[in-house]
């Protein structure tokens, strides 16, 4: 069982512990900067541009390069924002379970994307019953209900099912394990519901028109609203309450947590749970927000909320949501405020590559993520 | 003999206690109804849903055209009685106590199976009124009349509902009856079974084969013209394969001892044979076959070569690399732009050995480039890390930025084939050509995995997988030796995506997906992680039956299933089986030490008592344990 000592071959950011510089650190050092150095040479190019269009720095490197007026980069700031504050739910998951576990349950996208059909499918019955359109705020309530339950039960059944026999095995085969879960649960969904990409119904009004305040759309309102609740409503459940108490009982030492009386399984299958409750939240955000599902679409958005997990520094909540803000809004801007300034042509289509990167940045320079790792204790290097 | 056994059963048995002390080999059976029902209700729920999950997800009817015994039983229907035979056979598992069965299977086993298998059954006679009186169509898509039809066999719901029942429990009770056979008896069956199904599925390849010796009137013989094997194809091949495995009862298993047991030379010229005989199959073997066989065995061997990289990086060094498919489109894409004369940036069209070693100079650094910032991390963030990495290579491919390299959605077209030193000229036009090159970088891959896992390196790879800290501790350079690893499996999945894109002539970012990845390591860790048999045997199941993540196998029915039953496999396979189909010796050590130290202590108890000093306790269990 090597679970403890993984992570021990890495530099502990703080203890100075000398070691022979090999090539691979030269190496590494080299990129750290080189990525630091093209971020910061991106950025201040942009800011050139800002400035002024027709100065030298601003055309150095893109002579075509156009800054964005201010309406543009708030509606890039506040799309980022949505799609971040959803990560950050997603994230929340990843989190948890890490913390208690110490595995990345890789399948946990996919339990959004659960989530996120379970949305779809109520939400067009509803519609056709008529409901959705006489009473908006009540289909809404109500299909969130059902996706919560759906896509709790679903990450339940999953622990229960593939990762409770391996509690205790070695620690990349509860990891290979989830990506089976993973795999399955994406082809499930083609194999019941159809390969196709399918649509939520028509929202009202209100919610698509773009509102004086800030001109921002109505579902991104809502969504950030909704996150920021349902982010509430957690901390108060592992902060304030009995359970959430065990479930960070649980987390710093299972052993010891047993030992006082701590029901150490029913702890974990509660874990999962929230973690699929704040999931299928994410899933219908998701769906409100772009109004269609397919069966990959809890694939990168998984990834970018582990991420996001890491980035804030993973087992710790708030850390998640940090985390997936500062992905969501990254993505958003990141093409257009470094990428476009040093010359490369169509940015958008490298979202996804600058997520991606970020966490990439992150775990070189910072791999403790921005506000630092709670793990169990046996995983603490 | 089961007969007997069963008779046996009935006898009265008024000592079947529940206590469990049967220390003895002859422990009384169990009274048939004296039945674990609350165990029996679970599975059957179990089964049942997957029953409905199989049948919602068209399995049945996508595979019902494809027979396996010609008017008798079709694959779709198989894939209806799997479970209930499963779980029938499973509800008579017995835990065995410290080594000692409960009780000696009878008939208990029959009637718990058939309860079982009844309620796995169930599962889809309530499908079939479900369907009968509610339209769920508008999610589900295959709750359709077809299937209602399909599960009725066309005489409606109500005979559905009863023939449904009726055949879970015969299955089950089947599946009951197996646990009561005695293993010999076992063993001729399952090789009967599998014999029919095998050839069932190996249809098109023996068929291919038999024309190219020009035995077609045997193959007309066995196969019906439609698909699937004749009745008295198939009864002959049962027949025959039985008294086969009768026959061969242990023989192989002794003969597989015996070369184990043989030492130093002797063993080596017994696997020297071994292997030198299978290279002379696979030579000559595709000479008589036809192009689609050929192709078929192009694929299987185009992911030997993955896997067998992927090997060297998950099953030696323990890295998980999820980013894998990044070196097998380096390697398509720089062998594209160095061999095309249509490569939009540069093009220099060098001949393809000649751009075969720009090609590993690439990938190595690529690889380099990649493993470098990775590899000191933990084994979690390091897999999701190289995930990313293998989807921004692809999205990098994609890009309209670099399309002025790599023609962006458009990707390369008209690559060249590969000409072997003016001898032959290698395309996707003729598979046969592209089989023989990927067999030669086969061996080369296998040679090389083969040398490195006995040398100073592999061990400290092992090590490395094994513990890190203590490998470090030993005095290897483990940032070093992980890194070599990542270099040598990228640079054995680089010759694989150069053969791939001479072989299909064109690349796209498309061929690139995350997918290919999951696909390598499902077939790698089915076959058993660092065994190299064990790599290539995942690989030509696999991808040979039913398929990569774009070429057909072939179960040509199954491309739709094919990624669910990878997924489903993958987490089966980690559950019940970790160490894969074929797995390496030391690797099984590893992933089950606890079990081994355990039956070691067992083992030692037992001789204790054999003995019979009672000091058993003072053995100590890791003692046992070399």
């Amino acid at each position: 069982m090597n679970g403890s000592d993984v992570g021990a071959s890495r530099v502990a950011p703080t203890g100075r512990r000398r070691r022979r510089r090999t090539r691979v650190d030269w190496f590494l050092t080299a990129l750290r900067v080189s990525m630091i150095a093209l971020v910061a040479v991106g950025l201040l190019a942009f800011i050139a541009q800002e400035i002024n269009p027709d100065n030298p720095f601003a055309r150095w490197a893109n002579p075509d390069a156009t800054g964005l007026t201010g309406a543009q980069f708030r509606g890039l700031v506040i799309s980022g924002i949505a799609q971040g504050s959803m990560y950050g739910l997603i994230a929340l998951g990843y989190s948890m379970v890490y913390g208690v576990l110490g595995f990345i349950n890789f399948a946990h996208g996919e339990v959004f994307m659960v989530g996120a059909m379970t949305g779809m499918i109520t939400s067009n019955k509803l519609a056709d019953a008529g409901l959705w359109e006489s009473n908006f705020i009540g289909s809404l309530v109500f299909i969130v209900v059902v996706s919560i339950i759906v896509s709790s039960l679903t990450a339940v059944v999953m622990e229960r099912v593939a990762y409770r026999p391996l509690r205790g095995a070695p620690r990349l085969i509860p990891l290979i394990t989830s990506i089976g879960v993973s795999f399955f649960l994406q082809n499930a969904s083609v194999v019941l519901l159809g390969p196709a990409s399918k649509s939520y119904p028509d929202v009202p009004d209100w919610v698509k028109a773009k509102h004086t305040f800030l001109q921002i759309e109505g579902a991104k309102i809502l969504v950030i609203v909704v996150a920021a609740l349902s982010m509430a409503a957690l901390w108060y459940y592992v902060d304030r309450t009995k359970t959430g108490k065990a479930m960070r009982a649980v987390a710093e030492d299972a052993e010891i947590a047993s030992l006082m009386g701590i029901d150490v399984n029913r702890t974990i299958v509660k874990v999962f749970a929230v973690g699929g409750a704040m999931a299928g939240m994410a899933g219908i955000l998701w769906g409100i927000l772009f109004r269609s599902v397919i069966h990959t679409t809890g694939f990168l958005p998984g990834i970018k909320a582990f991420s996001a997990a890491v980035v804030g520094g993973i087992g710790h909540l708030g850390g998640a949501m940090a985390g997936g803000l500062s992905i969501g809004v990254a993505e958003s801007v990141g093409p257009l405020l470094i990428l476009e300034p040093l010359g490369v042509s169509g940015v958008s289509q490298l979202r996804d590559a600058v997520a991606f990167s970020m966490l990439i940045i992150v775990l070189l320079v910072r791999p403790a993520g921005l506000f630092g790792e709670r793990l169990p204790a046996e995983d603490r290097a | 003999m089961s007969l007997a056994e069963l008779s046996a059963a009935h006898g009265p048995s008024p000592t079947a206690s529940s206590s469990g002390d049967g220390t003895s080999d002859d422990a009384p059976p169990r009274p048939p109804f004296a039945q674990d029902w609350h165990r029996i209700a679970r599975m059957g729920a179990i089964g049942a849903i997957g029953q409905i999950f199989i049948s919602l997800s068209n399995m049945p009817v996508k595979l019902d055209g494809r027979a396996i015994i010609e008017g008798v039983l079709s694959l779709g229907y198989l894939s209806l009685v799997v479970l209930p035979l499963a779980a029938g056979s499973r509800v008579g598992h017995q835990l065995r106590r410290e080594g000692v069965p409960f009780h000696r299977p009878g008939a208990h086993e029959v009637i718990g199976g058939a309860a079982c298998g009844a309620l796995v059954g169930g599962g889809l006679s309530l499908l079939a009124m479900l369907i009968a009186n509610f339209d769920l169509r508008e999610p589900l898509v295959n709750w359709s009349p077809i299937l209602a039809d399909l599960l009725a066999f066309n005489c409606g719901t109500a005979f559905a509902v009863i023939i449904w029942l009726a055949i879970g429990a015969a299955v089950g009770a089947a599946g009951g009856l197996l646990r009561v056979v005695p293993p010999l008896a076992r063993r001729v069956l399952w090789t009967m079974v599998l014999t029919l199904f095998g050839s069932a599925v190996l249809e098109s390849l023996t068929t291919d084969l038999a024309e190219g010796m020009g035995i077609e009137g045997l193959i007309d013989w066995f196969y019906a013209p439609r698909g699937g094997l004749t009745i008295t194809g198939a009864i002959a091949l049962a027949a025959g394969s039985g008294v086969l495995a009768f026959v061969a009862r242990g023989r192989i298993k002794g003969a597989k001892a015996r070369i184990d047991a043989l030492e130093g030379p002797a063993r080596n010229r017994a696997h020297l044979g071994l292997i030198l005989a299978t290279a002379a199959v696979l030579v000559i073997l595709p000479m008589f076959a036809g192009k689609l066989t050929n192709e078929l065995l192009a694929n299987v061997g185009l992911f030997v070569l993955l896997a067998l990289g992927l090997n060297i990086v998950v099953g030696l060094a323990g890295i998980l690399d999820l980013g894998y498919v990044a070196f097998f489109a380096v390697g398509s894409y720089s062998a594209a732009v160095l061999t095309a004369a249509t490569s939009p940036k540069i093009h220099p069209e060098l001949p393809w050995f000649v751009a075969l070693i720009g090609v590993v100079l690439l990938t190595g650094l690529v690889g380099l480039f990649i493993g470098a910032p990775v590899i000191r991390m933990r084994g979690d963030y390091l897999a999701i890390v190289t995930l990313g990495f293998g989807e921004i290579i692809r999205l990098l491919f994609l890009s309209d930025w670099l399309s002025g390299w790599f023609g962006g959605s458009q990707g390369i077209t008209n690559i060249p084939g590969a000409e072997i030193f003016g001898l032959a000229e290698v395309a996707g036009t003729d598979p046969r050509s592209v089989f023989y090159l990927v067999l030669a970088f086969c061996a080369i891959a296998i040679y090389v995995s083969w040398r490195l896992e006995r040398s100073r390196i592999g061990r400290a790879w092992m090590a490395v997988r094994e513990d890190e800290t203590v490998a470090e501790a030993m005095g290897i350079n483990t940032v070093n030796v992980k890194l070599l690893a990542f270099v040598v499996g990228a640079v054995l999945g680089s010759f694989s995506g150069a053969i791939f894109s001479a072989k299909v002539g064109s690349v796209f970012p498309a061929s690139f997906l995350i997918l290919v990845s999951i696909v390598i390591l499902v077939v790698v860790i089915f076959g058993g992680m660092g065994s190299i048999v064990g790599v290539i045997a995942g690989s030509a199941v696999l991808i040979g039956v039913l398929g990569g993540p774009k070429q057909p196998g072939l179960l040509a029915e199954f491309s739709e299933f094919k990624l669910l039953i990878y997924g489903a496999l993958l987490v089966w396979m980690m559950l019940a089986r970790p160490e894969g189909l074929i797995p390496s010796v030391r690797r099984t050590r590893e992933l089950h030490q606890e079990e081994l130290a355990q039956d070691a202590w067992l083992r030692g108890q037992t001789e204790d008592e054999h003995e019979g000093n009672g000091e058993s306790s003072a053995r100590q269990p890791s003692g046992e344990m070399s």
